[in-house]
C-alpha cells in the first residue's frame, strides 16, 4: 500500500508543474458580494500582493499597516495591487469593514470566513503573503511578519515588475 | 477494507489525471507541512508532567493536485503520540494515516465535491464544519457536496456526509441545503444601486438512530435558518435567525425544547471611523450527530462568540467561549483613527480601539408547577424570546491606543477590565468568579533596516484565582531571524509558596513560506483559544519544536 501511494505520488510530482495559479474559490467582498478569487486577482499584466489576515492577529495588522504606509509609493513604481483576505470568522467578520475603514487601508479587503481560499492556498498560520506575477503565477511567499520586511517584500515585487528573476 | 478502497480509487484518479496532465503540459501541485514537536520535562513547582515517551509529536501535510476544472488531494496527519492537551481520551486520537481525502471539479456553474470538505452556511448557527489544527478541531465532513450558481447573484449548495470524528466518523447523517440571493447581481437594474439586499436560507437534518432504554428519542433532527444582509454606503446590517427541532442529548439534559438562535450586527464605516453594534441570543442550539457526543466532537454548527479575541498573553488567561445551551450577549466596537498631522494624531496619526462585550444567561422558568427545572424527558424550561437572565457569564471592556511616533519608534497600549463567570465557563462549580484589570504596553524600536527590538509588559491585577501576574518579553528581530524571551510571573498569589516564574526562550528562522522555531520553557496550564473554540491545554515544561512550510 505505501509503496502504491509513493507511487503515484512520484507519478504526480514528475507531471507536475511547482508555478501555482490562484485557485478558484468564491469568497465575499466587505458588502456581501459572492467573488472569485480569480478575478479578483487580476490586475492587468501587474503583479498583485495577496495578504492573509486576521483583525485579531497583531503581527498582520502590522504588517498590512506597514504596506498601507508605502501603497501609493509602491503602485505608482510597480503597478502592483494589494489585496488583503480576512480570515476572521463568524466571531469578528462582521467588524473587518470597521476595523480597515478606520485605518485607511486602500487596498480591496475580502472575507474567507470559513478559511476556503485559505486552504485552497495552503495557508497555516496568519500572515501568510503571497505575490503573483502579471500571468497571475504565484511566484514568491512569504509567512509571519517580522519588523522591516515590508522593504524585501517591495525588493521582491520591484523585480517581479520588472522581469528580473527573484533570486 | 472500506478505507483502503476508497483511498485506492482517490489515488486511481490522482494518478490518471497525472497521466492525462503529462499529455497536457502537466497541472499543478501544492501543499504544506506542520509538525509540532514538545519533549516535555517534570516540573511539580508549576504540576507540568513528564510523559512516558518523553517527546510527543503533531504533523500533517496537505497535498493537492489541481488541473484545469480538476483538483484533488489528500492529508496526511500523524499523533505519535498526540500532544498533552489535545483532545484524545483513551489515545483515540494517537495514530497515522491519511483521514482527508478528496476530489473536485467545476463544469460551468456547478462544483461538485467528493470525500472531505468543509462548509458553513450562513453565520454557521446551523452548520459549520471546519478545521482548527491547533485545537485539534475537525469536523470535516466526509460526502458529497454540490455547489451551483443558477444565475448571477443566486448561489445554491447541498451537502451530505457524515462528520469525521479522529480516525473514524461520527454515527449520524447529515444533510443541508443553503440557497442565497444577491439580488444587486440578479437584477440588472440594481447592480450600480448604492444600496445592496441579500436574503439567504438553509436548512440542516440529522439522522442518528439510537434506542433508548426511557426515552423516544427522534431520529431525525431538522434546523433551519434564515438571514438578510442590507448595506448602505457606510452601513451594514446582517442578521440570522436559527430553529430547530427538540434534539435531546447529552448537552442539553436530555430535554424536549426546540431550540433557537439570534444574531445581529449593524455597522457603521467612513475614512477613519468604524462603529460595531452586534447582539445575539442563543437558546438550546447545541447541534451534534451524536448526541452523547461531547467536547469539540461531532458539532454540526458553531454560535460565534460576541467578546473580543484576546491575543495578548494576560488577557487570554480568561478567554470566552460560547454557551449553546443558552446566552444572550451584546457588544459594541468604536474604531477611530486621530487623523495625521493633528495636535493629538502626530505625523502618523493615533488610532484608538475601544470593545465593550457582555454575556448573560437566558432566563429559563419550569414549564409547570409540578416539573422541576431543566428535568429530563421533559421540555425542560420556558423562556421568553430575547430574554436576559440575572447570571452575567463575561464582561470584557477594552481601550487600545496604538501610535507611530516616528520611523523608527511604535507604541501600543492597551487596559483591559473583565468579569469572568470561572463556575460556567470552567465547569468548576465552587469556584469564585473573576474581575480583572489588565494593563499591556507594547513598544517597537527599529534600529536600522530589518532590525528591531521589541518589548512588552503586562500586568493583570485580581483578587481572585491566582492572583496578580507580571510579564516582561524581548524581542530582537534581525532579518528572517528572532529571539525572545520572556517572564509571565504570578507574584501576587495569595499562597507565597505558589508564587512561580514561567521563563520562556525562543529563537525562529522565517525563509519564504519556511518557517521553524525551538522554544525552551515554562507554559502555565489554562485554555487556548483560536477562530472561537478553545480547549484546556495543561501546564508544561520542555523544549519546542516547530516547523512549517508551503509550497
Amino acid at each position: 500500500m505505501k509503496k502504491f501511494i509513493l507511487f503515484v505520488f512520484a507519478g504526480i510530482l514528475a507531471s507536475s508543474v511547482f508555478a501555482q495559479e490562484v485557485p478558484q474559490v468564491q469568497i465575499k467582498d466587505l458588502n456581501g458580494k459572492t467573488v472569485n478569487t480569480t478575478t479578483i486577482t487580476q490586475n492587468d499584466g501587474k503583479p498583485v500582493l495577496v495578504s492573509f489576515f486576521a483583525t485579531w492577529c497583531k503581527p498582520c495588522v502590522k504588517e498590512l499597516t506597514a504596506f498601507s504606509d508605502e501603497y501609493a509609493d509602491w503602485a505608482e513604481e510597480t503597478g502592483v495591487k494589494i489585496v488583503a483576505i480576512s480570515t476572521d470568522n463568524a466571531r469578528s467578520s462582521s467588524s473587518v469593514a470597521p476595523f480597515v475603514n478606520a485605518r485607511g487601508w486602500e487596498f480591496d479587503v475580502y472575507l474567507d470566513t470559513n478559511g476556503d481560499f485559505k486552504r485552497a492556498m495552503n495557508v497555516g498560520n496568519v500572515p501568510h503573503t503571497f505575490l503573483l506575477d502579471g500571468n497571475g503565477k504565484i511566484v514568491w511567499q512569504h509567512t509571519s511578519y517580522l519588523e522591516g520586511d515590508e522593504e524585501h517584500t517591495f525588493e521582491i515585487i520591484q523585480k517581479v515588475a520588472t522581469g528580473q528573476p527573484i533570486k | 477494507m472500506r478505507k483502503v478502497i476508497t483511498l485506492i480509487l482517490g489515488l486511481t484518479s490522482l494518478g490518471v489525471f497525472s497521466l492525462y496532465s503529462q499529455q497536457n503540459n502537466g497541472g499543478q501541485v501544492s501543499g504544506n507541512f506542520q509538525s509540532d514537536v514538545q519533549y516535555y520535562i517534570e516540573d511539580p513547582e508549576i504540576g507540568a508532567v513528564a510523559v512516558d515517551e518523553f517527546v510527543l509529536v503533531n504533523s500533517w501535510a496537505n497535498f493537492a493536485y489541481s488541473q484545469g476544472n480538476f483538483s484533488a488531494g489528500f492529508r496526511y496527519e500523524g499523533y505519535m503520540n498526540s500532544l498533552m492537551g489535545y483532545p484524545n481520551q483513551g489515545g483515540i486520537n494517537d495514530g497515522i494515516g491519511i483521514p482527508v481525502k478528496w476530489a473536485m471539479f467545476t463544469n460551468d456553474n456547478l462544483e461538485i465535491t467528493v470525500g472531505n470538505y468543509y462548509e458553513q452556511f450562513g453565520n454557521g448557527l446551523i452548520f459549520r464544519s471546519y478545521e482548527e489544527k491547533t485545537l485539534g478541531v475537525d469536523n470535516a465532513m466526509m460526502g458529497f457536496r454540490v455547489k451551483y450558481t443558477i444565475a448571477p447573484g443566486v448561489y445554491l449548495k447541498g451537502v451530505i456526509g457524515k462528520q469525521r470524528q479522529y480516525w473514524d466518523y461520527g454515527p449520524g447523517l447529515v444533510r443541508g441545503i443553503d440557497g442565497e440571493i444577491q439580488f444587486n447581481d440578479l437584477i440588472k437594474k440594481f447592480s450600480e444601486s448604492n444600496f445592496r439586499f441579500s436574503l439567504g436560507g438553509s436548512f440542516v437534518s440529522k439522522y442518528h438512530q439510537e434506542d433508548h432504554p426511557f426515552y423516544f428519542l427522534p431520529n431525525n433532527v431538522g434546523a433551519s435558518a434564515g438571514r438578510i444582509n442590507l448595506a448602505y454606503k457606510g452601513i451594514n446590517i446582517n442578521s440570522e435567525y436559527a430553529y430547530k427541532i427538540n434534539d435531546p442529548s447529552a448537552d442539553n439534559g436530555n430535554i424536549y425544547k426546540p431550540g433557537q438562535a439570534l444574531l445581529i450586527n449593524t455597522t457603521y464605516s467612513t475614512k477613519g471611523l468604524g462603529i460595531v453594534l452586534g447582539t445575539k441570543w442563543v437558546d438550546n442550539m447545541s447541534f451534534r450527530s451524536d448526541r452523547n457526543a461531547s467536547l469539540t466532537d461531532l458539532n454540526i454548527n458553531l454560535m460565534p462568540e460576541i467578546s473580543k479575541n484576546h491575543t495578548y498573553t494576560l488577557p487570554a488567561f480568561y478567554p470566552y467561549a460560547s454557551q449553546p445551551n443558552g446566552e444572550w450577549g451584546a457588544k459594541a466596537n468604536v474604531f477611530y483613527k486621530i487623523p495625521k498631522k493633528s495636535l493629538l494624531g502626530g505625523k502618523y496619526g493615533t488610532t484608538i480601539s475601544l470593545y465593550y462585550s457582555r454575556v448573560h444567561d437566558i432566563d429559563r422558568s419550569p414549564v409547570n408547577d409540578t416539573t422541576p427545572l431543566m428535568a429530563a424527558g421533559t421540555l425542560g424550561y420556558q423562556t421568553n424570546f430575547f430574554s436576559i437572565g440575572d447570571e452575567m457569564f463575561y464582561q470584557d471592556m477594552t481601550i487600545e491606543i496604538s501610535k507611530k511616533w516616528n520611523k523608527k519608534f511604535y507604541t501600543s497600549m492597551s487596559y483591559v477590565k473583565l468579569f469572568y463567570n470561572y463556575e460556567v465557563l470552567r465547569g468548576q462549580t465552587g469556584h469564585e468568579n473573576v474581575d480583572a484589570n489588565i494593563g499591556i504596553f507594547d513598544m517597537t524600536y527599529k534600529i536600522k533596516r530589518g532590525v528591531a527590538i521589541r518589548t512588552e509588559f503586562q500586568g493583570l491585577f485580581t483578587q481572585q484565582d491566582e492572583g496578580n501576574w507580571g510579564l516582561g518579553l524581548i524581542e530582537l528581530t534581525i532579518p528572517r531571524w528572532f529571539f525572545t524571551v520572556f517572564d509571565n510571573w504570578n507574584y501576587g498569589n495569595l499562597d507565597p509558596d505558589e508564587r512561580p516564574h514561567y521563563l520562556n526562550f525562543s529563537f525562529g528562522f522565517v525563509n519564504g513560506g519556511n518557517r521553524i522555531q525551538l522554544t525552551y520553557g515554562k507554559q502555565r496550564e489554562g485554555v487556548m483559544c483560536v477562530g472561537g473554540v478553545c480547549r484546556n491545554v495543561p501546564a508544561s515544561n520542555g523544549i519546542a519544536l516547530s516547523i512549517s512550510s508551503t509550497f
